[in-house]
């Protein structure tokens, strides 16, 4: 291994431009002659509107121009699209209720995009807001998912009763039957409390017009810009796609948020060519509170069955799915299959069936946030497995281990294939550095002090690597999900790497340079790591899915292979040899049993200036591009152990001790990676003890600024003991599984499963509050009272 | 509309503003200098933290106006030309940083606190005194690590 190769904890090339702030950010973008654009949102959950009086707005000082929904339709402009067809048991399909950009006739939650005002100024354009008069219709609002089924409030006329789908997987009957013979059966009501993903960088747009070209540019907040271009252009038709540039610059995180194509991106892009003029807008964070893309909000009762000696014989579960008011991005596809399909976690369950309703509800969409779908069925099979062990009486870390899949590959009775793994691997290192047989001892301690320590076990399996297009076709996706990537030698020998990934926070620059370090021996600084820009990438799927280095760099490996095929014949015509007589190692190309040998730059030249071949049988230059398409998803997984102490007296919980022991297959850059799971497991945390979306019964939220909705501080968090395991990914070149994810998937079963543990009951759910706790714990001393 | 008058990095300058133009406004749109950001608006993120005569302040809560003859200093004042600033070098050091976007606060946070608490800070008070800063990507790990390495070096170059 070299010091900038694979394996390496190179120092991250991007860094200096950001510790510098030097690093160019979407709201950081100006165009000349710019406008700013204000959104007017509906201040109720659920209203028809009845009418819109502009005149007053338009009267104001540098108003540019006021849309409402009627000149979104008059433009024919389409409306938002959910790209993932889901169809209910019955077979019929999803129903999905029409999403303007700007309402038409009704709002449906409170943020809702009524108008938009383009001014000068942005302090105008808000000033000018204020002069819109709305005449409101309020409707009856439903926010809770499990009452929105046949609600008072009928959200939209497609979905008469707020139903999206009645979806379901498995065998109804094999789990039955396993049901029918079971010597236990563990029950468990849970909630998977609705987040707000808060990427640090809130959303911003700038849409921008060129009349000499006709051609529209969009910079924007994406986690993947030509998708972004894709649904603007072909289903929502704000331009074709030749004549549609969308930049995605540095941004600030995205955490699944920055994946869907919003309102306000459509109306900056359509409003840019109305005024002639570049339309920018930047979300302020209550509108990010109120319009961002939620995540989870999970209703689900679900059991499990054992036979006598604790061998887990079925699962099933039947959950709620809020969806929001609309169908978002990709909406429909994570409670359903980025959900159930990982219902068997690192188990042997021989039957599995999970129904799943998905509802409208009069709240923000509700879509993909960091681990999406297998967050809640982590949360459902670790609390599970936990509480099957304690009322069997068994130790949770033994009962995990009698029930695991231990050959591979393992066909899962719901849809997966687990391609490789060793789960007693993980779980060892992480009991053995969790100190787990000497618990006893310090729950002694601690009570000795008045305090209740509990530990907490979390064994996830995520599926990573999204995805083999024809597999994710079939279950109905409306795109594929491979991933391209295109290798640029410049004569000199310096290299430019076109990639459809996008990198917000994850690294790319540095990781996909040790890449195309280690494999051609050029240094990184002279490696370009180009994405973000579909004029310059051809054409990709974007970062999301923990899929940047099993598919994005897998994509780079394809085309580097073919780099190195063409080097090779460059190599052999310039030290007279045939292609198959030359090696490539290190930077240099070598006649085999000589020490004829010719370097890489110097290959690189040659290729460009094509003086040592014929021209017409082989290529000038030394440019190849690839499409790689997963043949797997890829699973990483790992055991996750918190430890922590709950004061009785103030409800207070204090993480004393975080293990976290992750098989992601090969690391590119180990540095990197445990970066990744730290925040992973801050937002895990988060989820468990601090954060929840909470609407009123009428639709308002009242979580809508970081003084209302508590995100994981640097003091509410300990440091994190960060191990690894490794079996090599089978299904792709680098052996990669992805690591994104994993963290925010562990974190919440093992935070409840410690509290719960301490708490010596289940009666908590998330976000375990200092009050939800100590309201608990009070139950707690009542039951010691009543013990003794 | 009024003026208001301030020293940026060591340049004197001078800008109209609105009354209610606030310090990120001036810097970010007036100034052009767009390494202090804002994550939020109630004063919680602490992305838009500058240094207003040496103290670390929200400069998304703090008016232009009221900044008149102040000496100011952004995330781009930090470094000598192409030499980091010893926090900005323990930042990236100890991966300190993801997307980027709360890190220019982050240092201006942490710059202060070592001329507040010295050099030798252990991980609860950097904890503690993080209070007002978020960030999403870390988890915080790396950013206390790199606080309490950004210190000590500070305090070798003294």
């Amino acid at each position: 291994m070299s010091v900038t190769g694979i394996g390496a904890s190179v120092r991250r090339k991007e860094d200096v431009r950001f510790v510098t702030g030097k690093g160019r950010y979407t709201d950081d973008i100006n165009r000349p002659g710019q406008a700013h654009a204000y959104f007017l949102r509906s201040p109720h959950a659920h209203a028809t509107i009845n009418n819109i009086d502009l005149s007053a707005a338009l009267k104001m000082p540098g108003v540019v121009a006021v849309y409402t929904g009627d000149d979104i339709a008059a433009d024919k402009v389409g409306g938002l699209i959910c790209g993932w067809m889901i169809h209910s048991k019955d077979g019929s399909p999803m129903k999905a209720g029409a999403h303007p950009a700007l309402a038409q006739g009704k709002v449906r939650y409170v943020g809702d995009h009524v108008a938009v005002v383009i001014a000068d100024k942005l302090s105008q354009a808000r000033d000018a807001a204020e002069k819109i008069v709305v005449d409101y219709g309020v409707l009856p609002a439903i926010v809770d998912p499990a009452m929105a089924v046949g609600a008072d409030a009928k959200i939209h006329d497609a979905a008469p009763d707020n139903t999206v789908y009645n979806w379901h997987l498995g065998d109804k009957a094999a789990t039955d039957a396993a049901f029918a013979r079971a010597a236990h059966v563990t029950r468990l009501d849970l909630v998977n409390n609705r987040l707000s993903p808060n990427a640090m960088e809130p959303r911003a747009a700038v849409g921008d017009y060129d009349e000499g070209t006709d051609g529209l540019t969009l910079y924007t907040t994406s986690q993947n810009p030509h998708v972004a271009r894709l649904v603007l252009s072909a289903f929502i038709g704000l331009a074709p796609e030749h004549k549609f540039r969308v930049i995605a610059p540095d941004v600030g995180g995205g955490f699944g948020s920055k994946i869907f194509i919003y309102a306000e991106e459509t109306v900056c892009v359509w409003a840019a060519r109305k005024v002639r003029r570049p339309v920018k807008w930047t979300s302020d964070r209550t509108e990010a509170f109120l319009s961002d893309a939620h995540g989870r909000d999970h209703v689900t009762h679900a059991e499990l069955a054992l036979d006598a000696y604790g061998k887990i014989l079925g699962l099933r579960a039947h959950t709620t799915a809020n969806l929001g008011a609309y169908l978002s991005t990709f909406s429909s596809s994570v409670p359903t299959y980025l959900y159930a399909p990982l219902l068997s976690g690192q188990y042997d369950i021989p039957a599995i069936y999970a129904e799943v309703d998905a509802v409208y509800t009069n709240t923000a969409p509700v879509d993909a946030y960091r681990g999406a779908g297998r967050p809640e069925a982590t949360f459902v099979v670790e609390r599970l497995v936990e509480i099957a062990a304690r009322e069997t009486g068994k130790d949770p870390a033994a009962f995990r281990r009698q029930n695991f899949v231990t050959s591979f590959p393992h066909q899962t009775p719901v849809i997966m294939c687990y391609d490789g793994g060793d789960y007693n691997a993980s779980l060892t290192k992480a009991l053995e550095i969790a100190d787990y047989a000497n618990i006893g001892k310090r729950k002694a301690e601690a009570a000795s002090r008045g305090k209740l320590r509990g530990i907490g076990i979390s064994a996830y399996i995520e599926a990573c690597g999204i995805a083999p297009s024809a597999a994710v076709g079939s279950l109905g996706a409306g795109v594929g999900l491979w991933e391209s990537a295109e290798v640029r030698v410049n004569p000199i020998g310096t290299v430019e790497i076109l990639t459809g990934s996008h990198s917000h926070g994850q690294g790319h620059e540095t990781t996909f340079a040790q890449l195309v370090s280690e494999r051609l021996g050029v240094p990184i600084d002279n490696v370009a790591i180009i994405h973000g820009d579909t004029d310059k990438v051809q054409m990709g799927m974007g970062t999301y899915g923990s899929r940047s280095g099993a598919v994005g760099m897998s994509a780079i490996v394809k085309a580097l292979d073919k780099i190195e095929a063409k080097a090779k014949k460059v190599a052999g015509h310039c030290l007279e040899a045939s292609p198959d007589d030359i090696e490539f190692k290190d930077g240099k190309f070598t006649v085999k049993g000589t020490d004829k040998s010719i370097d890489f730059p110097s290959v690189a030249l040659q290729a460009y200036i094509a003086h040592k071949f014929n021209g017409q049988e082989l290529e000038p230059g030394l440019k190849e591009s690839a499409f790689w398409d997963p043949t797997n998803f890829t699973f990483p997984a790992g055991v996750h152990i918190c430890e922590l102490e709950v004061d009785p007296q103030t409800g207070v919980t204090t993480i004393v001790k975080w293990t976290a022991v992750d098989d992601f297959g090969n690391l590119i850059n180990p540095m990197i990676v445990e970066g990744q799971v730290h925040g992973g497991i801050a937002q895990g945390v988060g989820q468990a003890l601090f954060e929840g979306a909470v609407y009123t019964k009428d639709g308002q939220l009242v979580t809508a600024s970081f003084m209302d909705y508590q995100m994981p501080r640097a003091d509410n968090l300990p440091s994190y003991n960060i191990a690894i395991t490794k079996t090599p990914c089978p299904s792709n070149p680098l052996g990669i599984k992805g690591c994104g994810e994993a963290g925010a998937i562990a974190a919440p079963p093992a935070v409840i499963n410690a509290l719960t543990d301490a708490l010596g009951h289940e009666d908590i759910a998330m976000p375990a509050s200092p009050l939800a706790v100590w309201r608990a714990a009070r139950k707690t001393m009542a039951m010691k009272k009543a013990a003794e | 509309m009024p003026t208001v008058s301030m020293t940026v990095n060591g340049k004197p300058v001078t800008g109209e503003v609105d009354s209610r133009t606030l310090l990120v406004q001036f810097l970010r749109e007036t100034l052009r200098m767009t390494g202090t950001h804002v994550g939020c608006d109630t004063s919680q993120c602490g992305c838009c933290v500058v240094h207003i005569d040496g103290d670390a302040v929200k400069s998304c809560t703090t008016l232009a106006l009221s900044c008149e003859g102040a000496k100011v200093t952004t995330i781009e004042g930090l470094a000598n030309g192409d030499q980091l600033h010893p926090m900005q070098e323990a930042f990236r050091e100890n991966h300190g940083l993801q997307c980027g976007f709360c890190t220019p606060g982050m240092i201006m946070t942490a710059v202060e606190l070592v001329g507040r608490k010295g050099h030798n800070l252990d991980e609860k008070t950097i904890r503690e005194e993080l209070e007002g800063n978020l960030c999403r990507c870390t988890g915080y790990h790396n950013i206390v690590k790199a606080i309490a390495a950004g210190a000590q070096a500070m305090g070798a170059k003294a």
